[in-house]
């Protein structure tokens, strides 16, 4: 544990927060140099949650490494499920059933909505209403009902598998979708008038940490962190995967860079992926849900790269591959660690006060971004 | 009131009275029926569980119903840890740390895979502790990765029911000498 307590040469006070803090989501430790109220410097001490997941893959098959990814971003668990196995596709050069795709889509944005629903609970939490936690966990709920019944887990469901999915979807999923979609489009309006035109909630966050369009891409953020200073940078736009250029969708974008604005962002991507899901779910096309392949499965020799675009911004998954049934090496690129190489930056200049609200705009999962 | 109608889980005896009752009964049993009905856990979530255990503060769950719903930040005001994910060796001093601010009597639940035996990162890893028994010790393990809201619920109640039967904590001795 690094002990860094005291004042510096100038007279500044450096003082700690966290690992274990609230609102630091997680195990994140922050070195911060104040002057008075002000914050002069923030520095990210990483890895009390390091677990060396990516070490551990290369002595998994392809098959099994992508449980572990499941534990990374486990609030985009789908997602992250989703870019190992299309690159691992992209390897074996199988093609995904119709269906399979569609079943996909329609969970990665499930998904989305769910990370999202937390993050909005969690960051009024943040500022200090405690009550749209459990509005959030109400319509969160809902959703892990979906997923428990079609992949058997609440939260880490490891449902996607090279070829396609594992099961098919259950019977009830039509019917609980359609309730989940009709519940939260009647819901949203009650979060907007709960958080969003808060007099108290606007005036600690408008004008509050300002990210510049090209702050955001030096420091190489993505996801609705990027996106709120004016960033296009949605990878199911920009590089479509899996069918998402027939969708009708719009990235949600905004050129503010403030945290209102990354607040923002992410409410409209809530609506945004209630869309698609309603384009979705009475068009599931009949068929397999997975493709044939092998039972042992080896990639070519070579090096194959995808990415998604996870709720927190662009996840990447790099295989280098020998040849053998297990990858030589396994590189993830997580979109927590670019954004939060951000956070210095947005914060130097605040007061410390307003640390939490911009941390709690950038949605930080740390299991992700120490890996 | 005679004993044998009286409520089947109240410590001791209460005889009736005009105007109120009179409880006798070993002032130890009374004290832990009143310990494990008002538990304070400590916010301390490191990775996955933490999400289930958010899912069993929320609404449907509610674990207020068995007087847990006292979250504390700091390790000073809080009675209980809930070591909800997994510990690697950097945290390892920070959990040990954590545990040794908190006032006695006090109560640790290793909830999930992870803080049980290293889990799915038990393999392999070069960086995770096997169990966060290794660091500090543990009163109740809840099996999962990470286990549903109700397996943390019952995990919850056995360490009720654990600390009312006044059950005594094992205690670690390391070279003789007896670690709190």
């Amino acid at each position: 544990m690094v002990e860094e307590i005291g004042t510096t040469d100038e007279g500044d006070l450096i003082i700690n927060i966290g690992p274990q803090h609230p609102a630091t989501h997680g195990v994140l430790h922050l070195v911060i140099t104040l002057n008075g109220e002000t914050v002069r410097k923030v520095e990210p001490h990483l890895g009390y949650i390091h677990r060396s997941i990516e070490k551990m893959c290369e002595s998994l098959s392809y098959r099994q490494f992508i449980y572990s990814t499941s534990r990374m971003d486990y609030l985009s668990s789908h997602i992250n499920n989703h870019c190992c196995a299309m690159t691992v596709e992209k390897g074996l050069q199988l093609e995904v059933p119709e269906r399979a795709a569609v079943i996909r889509i329609l969970m990665d944005e499930l998904t989305r909505i769910a990370s999202h629903v937390l993050w909005w609970g969690a960051m009024a939490m943040d500022i200090g209403a405690f009550t749209p936690f459990f509005h959030a966990f109400r319509e969160r709920e809902m959703i892990n009902d979906i997923m428990e019944e079609t992949c058997g887990a609440r939260l880490t469901m490891n449902y996607m598998v090279p070829g396609g999915v594992q099961f098919d979807l259950h019977p009830n999923f039509h019917r609980r979708v359609k309730a989940f979609v009709k519940q939260l489009r009647n819901k949203l309006p009650e979060y907007d008038e709960l958080v969003t035109h808060n007099a108290i909630f606007k005036s600690r966050t408008k004008g509050v940490g300002i990210l510049s369009k090209e702050d955001a891409i030096s420091y190489g953020c993505s996801g609705p962190t990027a996106r709120a200073s004016g960033v296009d940078c949605d990878i199911r736009k920009t590089y479509p995967y899996e069918g998402y250029e027939k969708l009708q969708f719009e990235q949600a974008m905004s050129t503010d860079g403030d945290t209102y604005s990354r607040y923002l962002v992410r409410m409209v991507e809530m609506r945004q992926s209630l869309s698609i899901i309603e384009q979705l779910i009475d068009n599931i096309p009949e068929g397999d849900f997975q493709a044939k392949t092998k039972a042992v499965l080896k990639l070519p020799k070579g090096e194959f790269y995808s990415r998604v675009e996870t709720a927190r911004g662009e996840f990447g998954v790099y295989i280098v591959s020998e040849g053998g049934t297990t990858p030589y090496r396994i590189k993830f690129r997580s979109p927590g660690f670019s954004n939060l190489s951000a956070l210095d930056h947005t914060v130097r200049g605040q007061k410390i006060g307003d640390l939490v609200a911009i941390m709690g705009s950038f949605d930080l999962v740390i299991p992700d971004i120490d890996r | 009131m005679s004993a044998e109608t009286q409520p089947a889980k109240f410590p001791g005896l209460v005889q009736e009275t005009a105007g109120g009752g009179i409880l006798s009964g070993p002032l130890e049993d009374v004290i832990n029926w009143a310990r494990s009905n008002s538990l304070w856990p400590l916010t301390f979530a490191t990775s996955c569980c933490g999400i289930e255990m958010m899912s069993t503060a929320g609404a449907r769950y509610d674990f207020s119903r068995f007087g847990f719903e006292v979250a504390r930040a700091t390790p000073r005001q809080a009675d209980l840890i809930i070591i909800a994910g997994t510990i690697v060796n950097k945290m390892a001093p920070v959990l040990k740390r954590l545990y040794d601010q908190m006032a006695d009597p006090k109560y640790v639940i290793a909830m999930g895979a992870c803080a049980i035996s290293g889990g799915p990162f038990f393999y392999n890893t070069y960086s995770v502790v096997k169990g966060a028994d290794h660091v500090i010790p543990v009163d109740v393990y809840v099996a999962g990765c990470p286990p549903r809201p109700e397996a943390l619920l019952h995990a919850l109640i056995t360490l009720q029911e654990k600390i009312k039967s006044g059950g005594k904590r094992e205690r670690i001795e390391i070279d003789g000498s007896t670690l709190k």
